[in-house]
């Protein structure tokens, strides 16, 4: 059948597919626009800035599993996508962008509104396409999506030339990707399973290390199966959390810069760390000759390049976390049945010493109201189906502390790229993917207003969610370093709580506003915020502006010198912890 | 030839921007290129670099991990010098005037270097090997003075009658 190119495009699509697209349209891109009106069963949310669509993107594939979808224009739109695909790059997101171009005869003669996006775009996508014939619309669109969904997931841009959208195509699906030199090993090496297995048998103070690979690759069920089968302890990094549930006995929680004491020093002590899905990051490793001294280790990872990258490795297997924790699993439970499982009494008593001794802890004040709490209550009154997303600084750290994650897929945020401004966007994309359940973005006062356009974009569209900034007046994180590292010399980081005024903000976007001043107003407006189903709503948290994130590891510091915060007196503070 | 330089062969797809896409990630991942060479292959579609790392402090295997990373990147092979032919082309302008012209063309006789072309004051000479030769014959002529040099980076193909596609990378072969 002849078609249009952009409704070869559209029709490609569908057959991946794909139900809605986040974007705004531009003179290159618009005769995709045409198709949209009455030809094409696509939805579009038409969003108040690209990096919002991009976001949005992001917020879906995260929440669904699927590939989101987002669009610009050519030039100015396309590089408004940079910021969401650097992130996808990041925290290996599939998605797919697809951008108008100038047409093929003027690429590359300054045209107007034409920026060389596919040049533009290398570093921060996975791949990228620009699409000169017609007649490769259909088989580049088929590949963005199969690059994008599997392997190590992650970002692909398509650049589509206007002259080559206003073309006629012969539609033909491909039944073969010709990708020779993209072939992902999904499949992980028996024999390194079975050497893998040897050692978690031989260890005494194993630990799990789940990063977000096991979420991309849907295996927390399998993960719960090997931690069970081994009685293995399990840290969640902040890619990972609902990896593994919090409620398990077997959970420890985040690692890391901010991670709890007991999840750091588990790691800090092992003698074997199985990663999972993970890339051993600076924010989780701190000073890497001293991280987990120790420990042997397994990594499990689809990407072959992340094995071996940060930290030397004793087994290393390539695969989908899906196939290999199935088999680690699978072996284990068949060796433990030959020969008997090990004892881990004395390591899950020490670790539950630390989590007794150790939990994370804050102030309670009568009179000031505190982030955690507002983390804490914002759970409480929520359902475990609630989906929670953040943005990037202390309100991210403190709710992936106090949030309890029981579920994958139930926690969005921005970790490896740390962006600003994603939680809004990522909500209402999360919320596009999953309309039946409740969307909570817990977002700073400082990231609320890098994207709180798209509030205008949730109640036009009918996306709602639920906004609660902690507002402290500050670029909180950057404060907590200057107060910590730099003799409380703030600079650059006060905002003004009062400006602008979040409540009036949200009623001109057409949502709900609310403002809470003090602990007893707490439940009553997140009951009142969780009641309301039509519209989005917006609470602003006045938080005490004082209060840090602990614990910390200070940038570049070994993790033993974890500071626990203000909570602890210094009697309670522990040594050198032994190891048992 | 420093430990630090390894030869690796790259299978490409020949598509816009590949060699783009190679180069951003050698500047990005912060891994150094002594020397890179393009061309053609038996496949139509598919072209071959070869490129010279000099490593410091990055592992060979990160490079060939990243590299194969690259959609475009079919296939990877490191060269081990001993079971390689190694070869780089070279262009040199030697200013030999008068009496001194003997004494250049009698250094090209010894390193069986054609000579090019040539003026009142001038010779070009054409030069083919390892790279040591290279230097070496460089080394002497610049005694005379270069006026004008171009090299092709090296290119290399396995010893043996297999050729890449039936070799395996033995630093990016994991389990």
């Amino acid at each position: 059948m002849t078609f249009k190119g952009a409704d070869a495009v559209l029709k490609a699509l569908e057959q991946e597919g794909v139900e809605v697209i986040f974007g705004i349209p531009g003179g290159a891109s618009m005769p995709i626009y045409d198709p949209l009106v009455d030809r094409s069963p696509i939805r579009h949310v038409l969003c108040r800035h690209e990096q919002g669509a991009g976001h949005a993107a992001e917020g879906y594939a995260w929440a669904t599993g699927k590939v989101g979808v987002c669009m610009a224009t050519s030039g100015p739109g396309a590089t408004n996508l940079v910021t969401p695909l650097a992130d996808a790059k990041m925290d290996s997101v599939p998605i797919v962008a697809l951008t108008g171009q100038v047409p093929t005869p003027v690429v590359g003669n300054d045209a107007f509104q034409e920026a060389d996006i596919t040049g533009i775009t290398i570093p921060v996508t996975k791949h990228n396409f620009l699409v000169k014939r017609p007649e490769d619309i259909v088989e580049t669109i088929r590949e963005a999506f199969h690059i994008a969904s599997t392997g190590r997931p992650g970002p692909v841009l398509v650049d589509l030339p206007k002259d080559v959208l206003n073309a006629d195509v012969e539609y033909v699906w491909p039944e073969k990707i010709n990708l020779p030199g993209y072939r992902p090993t999904t499949k992980g090496n028996n024999r390194q399973v079975s050497e893998a297995v040897k050692l978690i048998l031989a260890a005494e103070r194993p630990v799990l290390y789940v990063g977000g690979g096991v979420i991309k690759a849907d295996a927390a069920p399998e993960l719960l199966e090997l931690a069970s089968t081994g009685r293995l302890p399990v840290v969640t990094t902040l890619m990972a959390r609902g990896a593994f549930p919090d409620s398990n006995e077997l959970c420890l929680g985040m690692p890391g810069m901010h991670g709890n004491y007991t999840a750091v020093t588990a790691m800090q002590r092992a003698d074997l760390l199985v990663a999972l899905g993970a890339r051993f990051d600076d924010r989780v490793t701190g000073k890497l000759s001293a991280f987990a001294p120790n420990a042997k280790i397994v990594h499990v990872d689809v990407d072959p390049a992340e094995i071996g990258k940060n930290r030397a490795v004793d087994v290393p297997i390539v695969g989908d976390c899906k196939d290999v924790i199935a088999k680690l699993a699978h072996e284990l439970a068949k060796r433990q049945g030959e020969g008997g499982a090990p004892d881990r009494s004395a390591w899950i008593g020490q670790l539950d010493e630390w989590r007794r001794k150790y939990p994370l802890r804050y102030g309670q004040e009568p009179d000031r109201l505190k982030p955690q709490y507002c983390v804490e209550r914002l759970r409480a009154l929520a359902d475990d189906d609630t989906i929670c997303v953040s943005g990037v600084g202390q309100h991210q750290m403190h709710a992936a502390q106090y949030w309890r994650f029981e579920k994958p897929r139930h926690w969005i945020n921005s970790g490896g790229l740390g962006t600003m401004g994603f939680a809004v966007p990522a909500a209402m994309g999360a919320k596009v993917g999953q309309p039946d359940k409740r969307v909570v973005a817990i977002d700073g006062d400082g990231c609320f207003q890098m994207t709180a356009q798209e509030l205008a974009t949730s109640n036009t569209e009918k996306i709602p969610f639920i906004t609660a900034i902690l507002n402290n007046g500050y670029l909180g994180m950057v404060r907590q370093w200057q107060e910590l590292f730099f003799d409380e010399r703030y600079s650059g980081v006060y905002l003004n709580p009062d400006v602008p005024d979040y409540v009036k903000l949200a009623e001109a976007y057409g949502a709900v506003g609310m403002r809470v001043d003090s602990p007893e107003e707490v439940d009553a407006a997140i009951e009142k915020a969780y009641a309301v189903e039509d519209r989005s709503v917006v609470i602003d948290f006045r938080v005490d502006p004082r209060e840090g994130v602990f614990p910390m590891v200070p940038a570049g510091a070994s993790n033993d010198e974890i500071i626990l915060g203000p909570e602890f007196a210094p009697h309670e503070t522990p040594g050198e912890a032994p190891i048992v | 030839m420093s430990d630090l330089l390894h030869t690796i062969s790259v299978l490409v797809e020949d598509r816009p921007g590949v060699l783009t896409r190679i180069a951003g990630l050698f500047a990005a991942r912060g891994f150094n290129i002594d020397s890179l060479a393009v061309g053609a292959t038996e496949q139509s579609g598919v072209s071959r670099m070869t490129i010279v790392i000099n490593l410091e402090d990055k592992s060979l295997e990160q490079v060939t991990k990243q590299l194969n990373k690259l959609v475009n990147v079919i296939k990877i092979i490191e060269h081990d010098p001993g079971s390689a032919v190694e070869r780089e082309l070279m262009l040199v302008k030697v200013r030999a005037e008068g009496d001194v012209r003997a004494r250049v063309m009698e250094i090209a006789d010894v390193f069986r270097v054609n000579v090019v072309d040539v003026t009142h004051d001038t010779l070009t000479l054409e030069a083919a090997g390892k790279s040591e030769k290279l230097e070496a014959l460089l080394g002497l002529l610049r005694d005379f003075g270069i006026v004008e040099l171009s090299r092709t980076g090296r290119i290399a193909l396995g010893r043996g009658d297999r050729g890449i596609k039936d070799r395996t990378l033995k630093v990016a072969k994991d389990a």
